[in-house]
């Protein structure tokens, strides 16, 4: 709290903080829930065609994503510990490693996605538009979905390095760690989120 | 109810006076001062309610007679989309949640501070983005957006006006809705002052936590749902567009199951500034605490299970509109347990009819014809003929105007001089206030009536049996805005020159009495410990009323 002076009352409530962290992730699950339903509402209104788009998926491509996200929440968790039990450094690498993850998750994503569109599939293509109507919906919400998902794996690359900064600096450290425990939060967040897309495109055929 | 020393007197400066780390405009805008903060909400507001008022004003001066008066027919659609996104978004949502939640909460729980007071004032600055945003989209080149701001589709897909900044506004304000949701949500339950259990809290505590909740689990609805408005203008992904397999209906679905239970973040803080105000100024125990409390979150559950009362007429099924119709009206017996209690409250009460009571008691009336009209539609055979009538324009205007408007300007009334330390002109207020209310029937009862008779809304022409409708309802809307401007210019004339306001000048027995006016930085002394109920005003065996503290003088 740097501007202290300016703060009606400083006080510091892990408890609540915790709690407030909660509270955020919860909007995130309903952000994306709407995402579900609609998914949910096509699957059911197309069911062939669902089964027809799916099979242009590269199930491989998912499925490396998801362990290195898998990986990325268990180094985020161990960071955490790490610093719990005062070994910053080990707890710096750990977080390093997490963004590492991420990072590869998101050029994996990009030859993902580019190999697509270079085969002519993304929105608004004559490839795509001289499908029919149910897997026209279906591409529309692969890339809405993974990318609203991608989307928060880059705020939480930037999350994740601004705390690493905090942790660096000794802001963050092993008796006030909420902030790190706040971003390995948000970071399950991101790969539950995925567990769950994982499935519902790549693998449901 | 409380001991402790709330506050030593003239030690501390007032949060109006305290020099932070910044000094002028920076001390107010980077501050984190929830008083602070609460004002800068309140001043931003007043800014969009005044366009608000212009629009609405402009549309009713056109309705005035059939055929062109003044503004085109796009002119025309593009207001009363404005006038619907600025009014609802930027002026009933926030209205008193962000302003008097934020400057009292922390004070009726006994805290210094709300649990996140960056998150807060980041929650302003998104406010204030979003409102620009908003703004400004009526000046960029394409013109203002003219969909309704409900944004359906598929025209908000296919119309060249301004929809994707409008809509991206309308999500940047929902997130700094849901940020003060959070944030009201853990300050509730982390910093209650020793002693002030649930039941301790006042009722407008209880009003905003419903609130909150549903702040936070609606909201992100709303903004998914924007948000593929968006995406489906830049890249056309077909998820709502029927020529690619889309279905608009979903989108209704989307948008209500939000903007329902947004109606009631709007009212529920207004009821619970009523149930504040009358126990004061009729010096009574409110009647059926707990009833009132639970109402609340009765109103916020059943209030999110009740979307699709939007779209009877939009292609369900029976079942369907038969569940959602029995919902909507199960809505009404907690909105009714209120009211009931209110009016038994006041029974054999020492009624005072200061402004803020007069401005309770209207709300009650107006609220009352709002909440009945509701229930007719809630019928499904009436909803079919009065569906998007000028019926449904009167109704919701009796709700959110009658209901929440007049509960904030109840609360500006009670809370004003504890803000600023000064009190307004009382005579000028209640001149003000009748003039308001006459006004505001003359403008809306109106619309009642011919929306029964088949006027639809939105309509820029209409036919010639009409028009002795829309004309008196012209007329009104002068008068509305008459009395406004004397509650305007008399609430800022006490502001800037009024009298100095004594620490209570009401009476009245919540913490935020209790501590000096204005309220210092950190709003208490002593964090103060609480001993009794928010309300209990006992009369002693020689009639007089019982003193339960000495007054700090």
């Amino acid at each position: 709290m740097s501007s202290g002076d300016h703060t009606a009352h400083v006080h510091r409530d892990d408890y609540g903080s915790r709690m407030g962290m909660w509270l955020f992730l919860f909007t995130e699950l309903i952000l994306f829930g709407g995402l579900f339903l609609i998914y949910a509402v096509y699957r059911f209104m197309y069911p062939t065609e669902f089964h027809v788009a799916a099979m242009e998926l590269d199930t491989v491509f998912g499925a490396v994503n998801t362990i290195i996200l898998l990986t990325s929440s268990l180094t985020i968790a161990m960071s955490i510990t790490a610093l719990q039990r005062n070994r910053k450094t080990l707890s710096l690498v750990l977080q390093f490693a997490t963004i590492l993850l991420a990072i590869s998750f998101m050029v994996n994503k990009y030859f993902e996605w580019g190999a697509k569109f270079g085969y002519g599939l993304y929105p608004g293509s004559e490839m795509l538009l001289d499908k029919p109507s149910g897997e026209i919906l279906f591409f529309g919400l692969y890339y809405t979905m993974t990318g609203l998902h991608g989307l928060h794996v880059l705020i939480g690359i930037v999350f994740i390095g601004i705390i690493m900064y905090q942790v660096w600096i000794g802001r963050v450290h092993s008796t006030n760690y909420v902030r790190l425990e706040s971003a390995g939060l948000y970071w399950h967040l991101v790969d539950i989120i995925w567990i769950f897309l994982f499935p519902l495109f790549y693998l449901i055929i | 109810m409380a001991n402790g020393t709330l506050y030593m007197p003239e030690t501390e400066p007032n949060y109006l006076d305290y020099r932070g780390r910044f000094k002028g405009i920076l001390g107010w805008i980077l501050s984190t001062d929830h008083k602070r903060i609460g004002l800068l909400y309140l001043y931003s507001m007043g800014l969009f309610l005044t366009v608000g008022i212009f629009f609405g004003f402009m549309m009713r001066l056109e309705l005035i007679a059939p055929g062109k008066v003044i503004i085109e027919p796009q002119t025309y659609n593009s207001f009363f989309t404005l006038h619907g996104i600025i009014m609802i978004f930027l002026f009933i949502i926030p209205g008193l949640p962000a302003v008097f939640g934020n400057f009292f909460l922390p004070i009726l729980i006994g805290a210094k501070d709300v649990a996140f007071p960056r998150i807060n004032l980041l929650s302003w600055w998104l406010f204030a983005i979003g409102g620009g945003l908003a703004i400004t989209s009526v000046f960029l080149p394409g013109g203002p957006a003219d969909t309704g701001w409900t944004f359906y589709v598929p025209y908000s897909i296919r119309s060249t006006t301004n929809v994707l900044p409008a809509a991206f506004a309308a999500f940047i304000l929902g997130f700094s809705s849901i940020l003060t949701g959070i944030n009201f949500v853990t300050t509730i339950h982390r910093l209650r002052a020793p002693g002030m259990d649930w039941f301790k809290m006042p009722l407008f505590i209880w009003s905003l936590y419903a609130t909150a909740w549903i702040q936070v689990l609606a909201t992100p609805i709303i903004g998914i749902t924007l948000l593929l408005v968006a995406v489906e203008r830049l890249f056309g992904i077909g998820l709502f567009d029927p020529a690619l397999g889309g279905d608009p209906v979903l989108f209704q679905h989307l948008f209500w199951i939000y903007s329902h239970p947004a109606v009631y973040i709007m009212i529920l803080p207004a009821m619970g500034v009523i149930s504040e105000i009358i126990p004061v100024f009729a010096r009574r125990t409110i009647f059926g605490y707990s009833f009132i409390a639970f109402s609340s979150l009765a109103i916020a559950f059943f209030g999110s299970l009740v979307w699709a009362h939007h779209m009877f007429t939009a292609g369900m099924s029976d079942t369907g509109r038969f569940v959602f119709s029995l919902l909507t009206f199960l809505v009404a017996i907690p909105s009714a347990i209120k009211v009931f209690n209110w009016i038994a409250t006041l029974y054999k009460g020492s009624i005072q009819l200061a402004p803020p009571m007069l401005y309770a008691l209207g709300f009650i009336f107006l609220f009352s014809i709002g909440g009945l009209t509701g229930l007719m539609q809630g019928a499904l055979s009436i909803n079919i003929h009065i569906h998007d009538t000028s019926f449904i324009v009167g109704h919701f205007h009796y709700v959110m105007f009658g209901g929440t408007g007049f509960g904030i300007f109840a609360a500006l009334h009670y809370w004003l001089p504890k803000m600023y330390g000064r009190m307004y002109n009382e005579k000028r207020a209640k001149v003000g206030f009748w003039v308001l209310i006459t006004g505001f029937n003359l403008l809306y009862f109106p619309m009642l009536v011919m929306g029964w008779l088949g006027m639809p809304r939105r309509y820029y022409d209409y036919l010639p049996e009409f028009h002795v409708y829309h004309f008196i309802s012209t007329i009104g809307s002068w008068i509305l805005i008459t009395g406004l401007l004397i509650m305007a210019v008399n609430l800022i004339l006490g502001v800037r020159r009024g009298a100095k306001a004594t620490d209570n000048p009401w009476g009245g027995e919540t913490l935020e009495w209790r501590i000096q006016t204005p309220p210092t930085h950190e709003n208490f002394h002593e964090i103060p410990v609480i001993t009794g109920g928010p309300y209990e005003y006992k009369i002693n065996e020689n009639g007089q009323e019982e003193k339960k503290y000495e007054e700090v003088t």
